[in-house]
């Protein structure tokens, strides 16, 4: 029973304030608190840890390192890399070296503060260009091929080489990193755990402490934002809050602090590529090649999962049939970036689209021009050997051209433009295309476990994990559509380990897809019991004609007086199992690494945005005016959610490519490491003006022929990073416009104003000398 | 003895002995256990802790919203404090959790209750005659949201602009005398906030410690925005003074006998801007205020904090600076004025003994025709420190020669800095386009910009000219060509 009016169900609770997050449910008696002690240098070796003047600290009940580890200090989910405590050498600053544990969480935080260290510090390296040379690679550089590269540039009119930098990006979820363990019965323990990967959490507590992961429960109600920063960052968290309830068998809670969580965890890799794009003439794209460095700071995390979606991306919705893509995931003295919405897509589409804004420059051509021409076509092939099927990149394209007439309004901003000198407009396109699956094929699995109770209400215990995707909404749309019964039957409960076995986590953007089919699997097995039942009380022979619809039993399309509650008693009372569980796996996919090729996506998620600013010339800074994009959705299960999901990307990646600016100093220490330093988008930097368009299309794959959303609007952002260069070049100025993101204000106005920095310094440099 | 702190949380009456120094945020969520009001970022940057602070004013309450992670127990006395679950009905949604609800203008929902209250804030209390989506967004503009983008909370929000406004099913609710109550008459509020301007009536006022002890504690708080970010884990362990618990420190008056303003130094941002005497001569000062923190930090943060503070990029620092003002300082015994152009020595060393308050501020009155003008640019526009701000007052005669020039910046040197030599250049010139490019080429020597997380050394010269040009663009176009200064 789909209806039209959907609904986002915890945000009744969260708008009056009852939501629960970790740290909001009642503290059970005893309760210790945990804080982390870090690394204060971002690459040295460890030769002691004084905590003498910390234990004697007020409250102060334990202080753990390496050495209290029962289990193994290895949290590593990729390769074994990632120690849970230094011991001897650090690699990031704020790389965790202790755990305070004391009576409140202000004592705790204090304690931190007596730790001393000795340290022996060494130069640290952040340019991944740098441990590229220095060949520090985290695992095997990776080349993703189609066609002969080498061979087409000899056929081209036009061949350009450059760069592009793109830098990181601070997840930024409002709710910071935290846990909760609280000891259960003997040596076992319950994990609370903000986390989008409670399995990867179970596993690696279990690990630690040496215990087999039974003994390890863990629940997450929701998540306070994830983004991809609590894939595989909770987990050390959760594991450091298990030890310590491990140890002294009392529940711990541990709460990032915001400075820490900025400080301490992962981000977006920054990225830096070298391209090379050879066109004809008239702008069609025939070969292209380029070089990531990726940016995988200290861990190896997930970034070889990263790297790997960056090659998948690497020609985002075009077609180009000669291509050589290479990747490599350089070590440095960063925090281990890790995932983040587009998981290294993005990186991969920023420099395609720098090298079409660069030839667009030198053909003379608006960058619309080349890449409406150079768009995807149904039947044509990726770089990584897939056919794309039921393709959508000229189909949104052109919706968009339609709804919002590109050259009409090209043709405004240039009127614009022609009578300002002191704003400017920019206009720019971005077109997405993004695969969905996991591009570890295993991962796409999933279970779901549903109880139905004999008054009629249902339970439904998933993998997927609530961060505010709505992922619950859109599982009480499903199973209630697959049963047939009003929503308000339907409780999603939290994901839990105990009902749900080797989850695969909440990201790739396939929570839905996995976790929504296995549901409707799981109705579908309950349903067909029904069936015999009822059939069996009707004399029907043909239980295959026996259908519900609306809470009530048809048969051979005509009513009965069987309703849903009527059925679940009866199922009870014929002790009928009110319980099914079911599994899912993702067909039809496959990846061979040996050969870079296969079909690694179930099928892809396309659109195109065209974005709108004005530059303020005088002041260098910009404001978004209009963003107008039409997005390939599938038919929607819950289209309120999925609005929020397109508009919360847009806004994501919007920030990614202005304001957010990651600033690391050369010693790995992180500059920008507080919200008064950090700027992401606030409501008045967004633009009011947003309108979103959705294609909808049945997409025969996803469940009830939805798509996945979650992670394919961030990159519309992208455009913005275009639209203000667009901008720019309307001003009379010969700025460089190199291709390095985010485009702050700052980098803006000493490009528009370059050759005028170099004049302003001539005053302060002659009052200087006449004061000699 | 010292008396217990006393007010009403929402519909409880609280007798605390807790620390006055004790964060608000903290004593919700770990003393009363209300978790609802969340806790983001603990530097006032995010609003994910909003709570609405009322007080009784002429037998009503009137309500602001604050950010609790920035608000001292020690402040709550005589007042009403309402947290996310003091705005609950006893069933179903206020109607702003409603539009909330029924947009999705809450994912994740961390910083949903925030956002309900700074919304409900402008519901219940903000004095705009007619609501409109502007008005929710300056009320929800310290609240930062990851998740939804803020389009589905504007939609929220325009639904309800049309449910208050004329022609919508609750417009009569926003015209009453009394919006409160009109809010609880039609069930939208829970009932119990029409007798809490009875309840705070009987609370007695604390005894008022005489200002001469004031030295006695470790730190002095005024609105608390620059100290709890400083050494917000250090102070619940510290003895503090609340400064607000004197009134007399506010309040602004135009003494024309004297020829000046006379403003209380605990004036807030918000009280500074709202002032019809300083709009007078400030005309743009809202949109001003616009740039500068965010309305909850504002209806907080003080000018004489601000001063204190000595951050080179104060930003109310650069305007008073440029109108000349002059601090006054009592430590009981001896009141000293200093002028303040004189009163920053080196980085965040100024001319104040530890004893002293600055209980005034005093500025000239400018001569009509005079335009003061403020600039800054920031990375992000609102709730941003700035990279460089700029203040100016100026006069021109009527032949346009300069008549009243002084000029100042932000972020360019170790202190809030006069721009002494260039006001001085201009003064008694023609205000031509090269004479302000002259003076351009003098402010540079003035200047030493170092590179720093908010930008290069570079940024800020180049900022420097740009801002300093842009007080003659806005202000004299007449005279000068922005067209050539834009050129230059
Ligand atoms: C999120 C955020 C955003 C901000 N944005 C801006 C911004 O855009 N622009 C800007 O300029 N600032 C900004 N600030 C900084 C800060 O808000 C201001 O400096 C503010 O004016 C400080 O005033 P206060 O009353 O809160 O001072 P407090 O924090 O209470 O005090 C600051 C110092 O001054 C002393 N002090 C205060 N008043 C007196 C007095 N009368 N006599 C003696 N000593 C006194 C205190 O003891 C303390 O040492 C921001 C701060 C935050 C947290
Ligand atoms: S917690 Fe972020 S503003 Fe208070
Ligand atoms: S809903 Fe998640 S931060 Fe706003």
């Amino acid at each position: 029973m789909a209806s039209d009016k959907t609904k986002h169900y915890d945000a009744e609770l969260h708008t009056r304030g009852l939501s629960h997050y970790v740290d909001d449910v009642a503290p059970p008696a005893g309760m210790l608190h945990a804080a982390v002690f870090g690394s204060p240098v971002a690459n040295g070796t460890l030769r002691g840890i004084d905590i003498s003047e910390a234990l004697k600290a007020p409250g102060v009940v334990r202080i753990l390192t390496a050495d209290d580890i029962p289990g193994e200090n290895q949290i590593g989910a990729v390769l074994p890399d990632e120690p849970l405590f230094a011991s001897d050498e650090v690699h990031f600053q704020g790389h965790p070296i202790a755990l305070v544990i004391a009576e409140t969480y202000e004592d705790a935080r204090h304690a931190l503060t007596l730790i001393k260290t000795d340290i022996d510090e060494k130069p640290a390296v952040v340019d991944p260009r740098v441990a590229h040379q220095n060949g520090d690679i985290l695992g095997t550089p990776r080349t993703f091929a189609l066609g002969d590269v080498d061979s087409a540039f000899a056929d081209c009119d036009l061949i350009l080489e450059g760069r592009a930098d793109v830098a990181g990006q601070e997840h930024l979820y409002l709710e910071t990193q935290r846990a909760r363990a609280v000891p259960t019965e003997g040596d076992r323990l319950r994990v609370f755990s903000s986390t989008q990967s409670p399995y990867a959490v179970q596993k690696a507590a279990a690990r630690v402490l040496g215990l087999p992961n039974h003994k390890v429960e863990v629940d997450v109600i929701r998540l306070g934002g994830g983004f991809g920063g609590k894939e595989d960052q909770a987990t050390c968290w959760a594991c450091m809050a298990a030890l310590a309830t491990h140890l002294l068998r009392r529940p711990v809670q541990l709460v990032l602090h915001r400075l820490d969580d900025l400080k301490m965890t992962g981000k977006r890799h920054p990225y830096t590529a070298d391209y090379k794009i050879g066109l004809t003439r008239d702008g069609k794209i025939l070969a292209y090649s380029v070089r990531h460095y990726q940016n995988a700071g200290a861990k190896t995390d997930l970034s070889l999962a990263v790297l790997e979606r960056t090659l998948f991306h690497s020609t985002n919705s075009y077609f180009i049939p000669n291509v050589r893509a290479y990747a490599a995931s350089c070590r440095t003295n960063l925090p281990p970036n890790t995932a983040f919405r587009g998981f290294g897509g993005p990186q991969g589409m920023f420099a395609i689209e720098s090298a079409i804004a660069h030839a667009a420059d030198e053909l003379g051509l608006s960058r619309e021009e080349i890449q409406r021409k150079n768009l995807l076509q149904e039947g044509e092939f990726f770089p990584y050997g897939q056919r794309a099927e039921h393709a959508r990149a000229v189909p949104t394209w052109d919706k968009a051209d339609e709804l919002y007439d590109l050259d009409a309004w090209r043709a405004r901003v240039d009127a614009f433009n022609a009578e300002n000198t002191a704003h400017k407009k920019g206009l720019a396109a971005m077109p997405v295309c993004f695969g969905i699956s996991f591009t570890a094929t295993f991962l796409n699995q999933a279970s779901a476990l549903l109880h139905v109770y004999t008054d009629g209400s249902v339970s439904l215990s998933t993998g997927g994990v609530e961060m505010g995707q709505g992922i619950n909404s859109k599982l009480i749309g499903i199973a209630a559509r697959a049963l047939s019964v009003s929503e308000s039957r339907i409780k999603v409960e939290t994901t839990n380990t105990t009902r749900v076995a080797n989850m695969s986590p909440s990201a790739a953007s396939a929570t839905t897809d996995l976790n929504g089919s296995a549901t409707v699997l799981a109705a579908e097995e309950l349903l067909d019991r029904f069936r015999t039942l009822i059939a069996r009380e009707l004399s029907a022979q043909d239980p295959e004609n026996i259908t519900f619809e609306n809470e009530r039993v048809y048969y051979r399309g005509k009513p009965t007086d069987w309703t849903w509650e009527k059925v679940v008693s009866q199922a009870y009372l014929s002790r009928i199992s009110l319980t099914s569980q079911a599994f899912f796996a993702t067909p039809n996919i496959w990846f061979d690494k040996s050969r870079e090729e296969g079909r690694p996506f179930a099928y892809h998620v396309y659109g195109t945005a065209f974005l709108e600013v004005t530059l303020d010339v005088l002041r260098g800074i910009y404001e978004i005016d209009t963003v107008r994009l039409v997005h390939d959705l599938g038919r929607p299960i819950n289209r309120l959610v999925d609005l929020g999901q397109v508009e919360g990307g847009l806004a994501q990646g919007l920030g990614w490519m202005t304001l957010e600016e990651l600033a690391f100093g050369d010693d790995g220490r992180l500059l920008s490491h507080a919200l008064s330093t950090y700027k992401a988008p606030d409501g008045d930097f967004l633009p009011d003006d947003i309108e979103v368009h959705f294609l909808e299309d049945e997409n025969p794959v996803g469940p009830y022929g939805s798509k996945a959303v979650g992670e394919p609007p961030l990159m519309y952002g992208i455009g913005v990073y275009f639209a203000i260069r667009d901008a720019m070049q309307a001003t009379a100025g010969d700025a460089p416009l190199p291709f390095d993101a985010p485009l702050t204000p700052e980098k803006v106005l000493l490009q528009l104003h370059h050759r005028r920095v170099a004049r302003i310094w001539e005053a302060p440099r002659e009052a200087a000398a006449a004061g000699e | 003895m010292t008396q217990p702190v006393t007010f009403w949380l929402n519909d409880q009456p609280i007798e605390t002995d807790a620390p006055d120094g004790l964060l608000v945020l903290d004593y919700l969520r770990r003393q009363r256990l209300l978790t609802g009001t969340k806790e983001g970022c603990k530097e006032g940057d995010c609003g994910a802790c909003s709570i609405l602070l009322g007080d009784l004013n002429d037998g009503r309450v009137v309500y602001t919203p604050v950010t609790s992670c920035l608000v001292p127990v020690g402040e709550l006395h005589g007042r009403h404090l309402v947290s996310i679950e003091g705005l609950n009905l006893p069933s179903g949604l206020n109607p702003v959790q409603q539009a909330m609800v029924d947009r999705c203008g809450s994912q994740c929902g961390f910083c949903t209750p925030g956002f309900i209250v700074s919304m409900c804030w402008y519901m219940l209390g903000s004095p705009d005659h007619k609501p409109t989506l502007q008005g929710f967004q300056r009320a929800f503009s310290g609240n930062l949201c990851r998740c939804t983008g803020y389009a589905s909370i504007n939609r929220a929000s325009l639904d309800l602009v049309d449910r208050f406004s004329e022609g919508g099913d609750l417009h009569h609710v926003w015209t009453a005398d009394d919006r409160v109550a009109a809010l609880c008459d039609a069930g939208l509020l829970p009932t119990y906030f029409t007798s809490i301007a009875d309840h705070l009536a009987t609370i007695a006022p604390l005894d008022e410690e005489p200002m001469d002890r004031l030295e006695e504690a470790d730190f002095f708080v005024a609105g608390g925005t620059d100290l709890y970010v400083q050494k917000g884990e250090h102070l619940p362990r510290t003895t503090v003074k609340i400064l607000n618990r004197h009134p007399e420190m506010k309040g602004i008056d135009r003494l024309d006998d004297d020829g000046i303003f006379r403003v209380g130094a605990l004036t807030t941002f918000e009280e500074f801007g709202h002032h019809p005497d300083i709009q007078a001569i400030i005309p743009r000062i809202q949109d001003y205020l616009f740039l500068i923190a965010s309305l909850p930090l504002r209806i907080r943060a003080t000018l004489s904090g601000n001063i204190i503070n000595a951050s080179p990029i104060g930003d109310m620092t650069a305007l008073l600076l440029a109108m000349d003002s002059t601090l006054v300082f009592d430590n009981g015994d001896r009141r000293r004025p200093v002028p303040m152009k004189r009163f920053f020595k080196g980085y965040k060393i100024f001319d104040k003994e530890p004893d002293e308050l600055m209980t005034e501020i005093h500025f000239p009155i400018p001569e009509p025709g005079t335009k003061i003008h403020f600039e800054k640019v920031s990375k992000r526009k609102c709730l941003d420190i700035a990279t460089v701000n700029s203040a100016a007052s100026l006069r021109a005669d009527e032949q346009g020669v300069l008549r009243h020039v002084s000029l100042t910046l932000g972020g360019v040197a170790a202190i809030p800095l006069y721009l002494k030599e260039t006001s001085e250049f201009l003064l008694g010139q023609p205000l031509t386009t090269d004479v302000v490019l002259d003076a351009l080429r003098i402010a540079q020597g003035e200047i030493s910009p170092i590179s720093d997380v908010r930008g290069s050394a570079d940024y800020k010269r180049l900022l420097a000219h740009q801002l300093l040009c842009a007080h003659f663009t806005e202000h004299f176009s007449h005279r000068v060509s922005p067209e050539a200064l834009l050129a230059s």
